[in-house]
């Protein structure tokens, strides 16, 4: 009895799995081969690079590529520092104003800059930096959220080690590179995975910030090229939009532990 | 006399010392500090400011107090948008709790090709939205679309489902549970594994069935779990808007339209960022009023721990 209701059971489970994986594999399907098939599910239709090869020409995505690569690479390294410099500082130092500063910190928890575009369209404005890359990145860089978990790996630190650093001689950006940042790797690494996909996804701010190729990063690149009044066909934008994933698909594939432990890590804050 | 001067001295020191510490401490955090206040405690601020100007013809702004907030409220499209959100909401956080579950228990079991129904369930969470928008936008096209193609092949007619204002809103929520329910998922399998074996060992024992168990101890177990995601996903669901700029731009008529796109179109669309601000504000208000919930009933459990 109880071994039918499991043979039910991952029944049922496979029939959800293969229903996830649709548009997926439809949009694989679609991209991979000629656009007469699209719509058409013939196990012997040829495949073709043709759809990739004409989106390719058709739209600067060499381009977008860059620009994204160069966007996530700045939010992170920027992200990386900062939050380090202000986790140890909230985890290890008593000072005046701590409890004040830190609940300013957590106010971005609440409201993230994805809120406020409106006027940090204004600010990045005012700055003269409309349409270019770091205007993209400057309202992510102080992340409330990588000073969050980097402040609780910092305090989990034992104290004999960082005494033992002192008796060494190390100064207080000694013990922070060689006590602290090495025993964070695991923070790193998930604050890291989380920090890219969301950049490589995010699309509402670099849509209003961005208006040219220069500084378009790929998912504002692809809604521009997948615009109905752009007339071009559907297998091709499918393979522009495989084209847009495809980097963080295969990174989630090879990694795909960390991915889940790193989201599982960030998302309990 | 020696003692003397050392016990004037020391309180100084331990002044000087803590002072140190504090511009040191300062300093870590004005990199930081400096960007949040830019983009973060500046931008609230200035939206509330902005809320209470107007802009007139000439470009010029004038104070008119509340003004912006009684036009709010009589504004039939913020009324619609808010009624959508909420609908939105409503349609979507439940289900993919619900869904989250169901794939959590399957995939913490030992079932036949576990870790590939992990991935079936998890991958739609790291793709961007602007791609499966994409990608769905084919599935509703009418006639041409996967949807249509279908139902044709059963003998039902062609459909505009998103150009259709009783059924766009059910479309753009199946896709987002769909992207949605595999991270909840991880965090309903997280706090599954956190369940001792042994209950379940004592209630075999017992005799107690698979149902019976699920209803009594494994839920009320994932009890915090469940709260935890609700308002996370409450949150998301008044940030998720990247779909509509490439599936319906808020059509038809609105019907499809979400609190945050309306603050995009009225600041960038119509120019009016004085509305917009005014709108920002009750975006802020929603927010923080679900995240404060969360800040209690987070700090309730450490308590508890």
């Amino acid at each position: 009895m109880r071994q039918k209701g499991h043979s039910v059971e991952t029944i049922a489970a496979w029939v959800l799995a293969l229903l996830w994986l649709l548009p997926l594999a439809y949009s694989l399907w679609s991209a991979f081969h000629p656009s007469e098939y699209a719509t058409r599910f013939d196990i012997t239709a040829p495949l073709t690079l043709d759809n990739f090869v004409r989106a390719w020409n058709q739209a600067p995505f060499a381009r977008y590529y860059l620009n994204t690569v160069m966007l996530v690479s700045l939010v992170l390294a920027g992200q990386l520092v900062i939050s380090t410099l202000a986790a140890y500082a909230f985890a290890r130092f008593r000072f005046f104003g701590r409890e004040v500063l830190f609940a300013l910190v957590l106010v971005q928890l609440m409201i993230m800059p994805d809120v406020l575009i409106v006027e940090n369209y204004r600010v990045i404005s005012a700055l003269n930096l409309l349409d270019t890359i770091p205007a993209i990145a400057l309202p992510y860089i102080a992340s409330a959220f990588g000073i969050f978990l980097l402040r609780q790996t910092f305090k989990g630190v034992p104290n004999e080690l960082v005494e033992a650093a002192r008796v060494e001689g190390a100064s207080s950006f000694g013990v922070l590179w060689r006590v602290f940042v090495p025993l964070g790797k695991t923070t790193y690494i998930a604050f890291g995975l989380v920090s890219v996909s969301y950049h490589w996804n995010n699309f509402l701010w670099p849509l209003i910030v961005t208006n040219s190729v220069e500084s378009r990063p790929l998912t504002v690149g692809l809604a521009v090229f997948g615009a109905p009044e752009t007339g071009v066909d559907w297998s091709v934008i499918t393979a522009a939009t495989v084209m847009t994933m495809a980097p963080l698909l295969l990174a989630f594939l090879l990694f795909q532990r960390q991915f889940v432990q790193s989201f599982m890590r960030a998302g309990i804050r | 006399m020696v003692s003397a001067v050392m016990n004037a001295a020391e309180p100084n020191a331990v002044r000087r010392k803590a002072w140190l510490t504090t511009v040191n401490a300062w300093l870590l955090l004005l990199p930081a500090m400096v960007l949040l206040a830019a983009f973060t405690h500046y931008p609230i601020l200035a939206t509330l400011y902005h809320s209470f100007f107007s802009l007139s013809r000439g470009g010029e702004a004038s104070f008119v107090g509340l003004e912006n907030y009684a036009y709010m409220l009589e504004d039939d499209v913020f009324r619609q948008v808010l009624r959508n959100n909420i609908v939105f909401a409503l349609a979507t956080v439940p289900t993919s709790i619900a869904l989250a579950l169901l794939m959590a228990v399957w995939v913490d079991k030992k079932m036949a090709g576990r870790s590939f129904l992990r991935l079936a369930f998890f991958t739609p969470t790291v793709l961007p939205m602007i791609a499966v928008a994409n990608i769905w936008l084919f599935f509703y096209t009418p006639d041409y679309g996967l949807l249509d193609q279908f139902l044709k092949s059963l003998g039902f007619s062609g459909h505009n489902w998103l150009g259709d204002p009783s059924t766009v809103m059910s479309c753009l929520a199946v896709m987002v549970v769909w992207k949605e329910a595999g991270f909840f998922m991880i965090f309903y399998l997280a706090a599954l594994q956190t369940i001792p074996p042994e209950l379940k060992e004592a209630a075999d024992v017992e005799g107690a069935s698979r149902w019976y168990f699920f209803r009594r101890v494994t839920l009320p177990l994932l009890m915090p779990t469940t709260l935890f995601i609700s308002i996370n996903a409450l949150i998301n669901s008044f940030k998720l808007v990247d779909q509509l700029v490439i599936m319906t731009k808020g059509g038809p008529n609105n019907a499809s339209s979400l609190l945050l796109y309306y603050i995009y179109e009225v600041a960038f669309t119509f120019q009016d960022t004085a509305f917009a601000a005014t709108l920002t504000v009750t975006l802020i208000a929603i927010l923080a009023g679900v995240a404060l919930t969360k800040f209690v009933y987070l700090d309730r459990r450490i308590h508890y721990q």
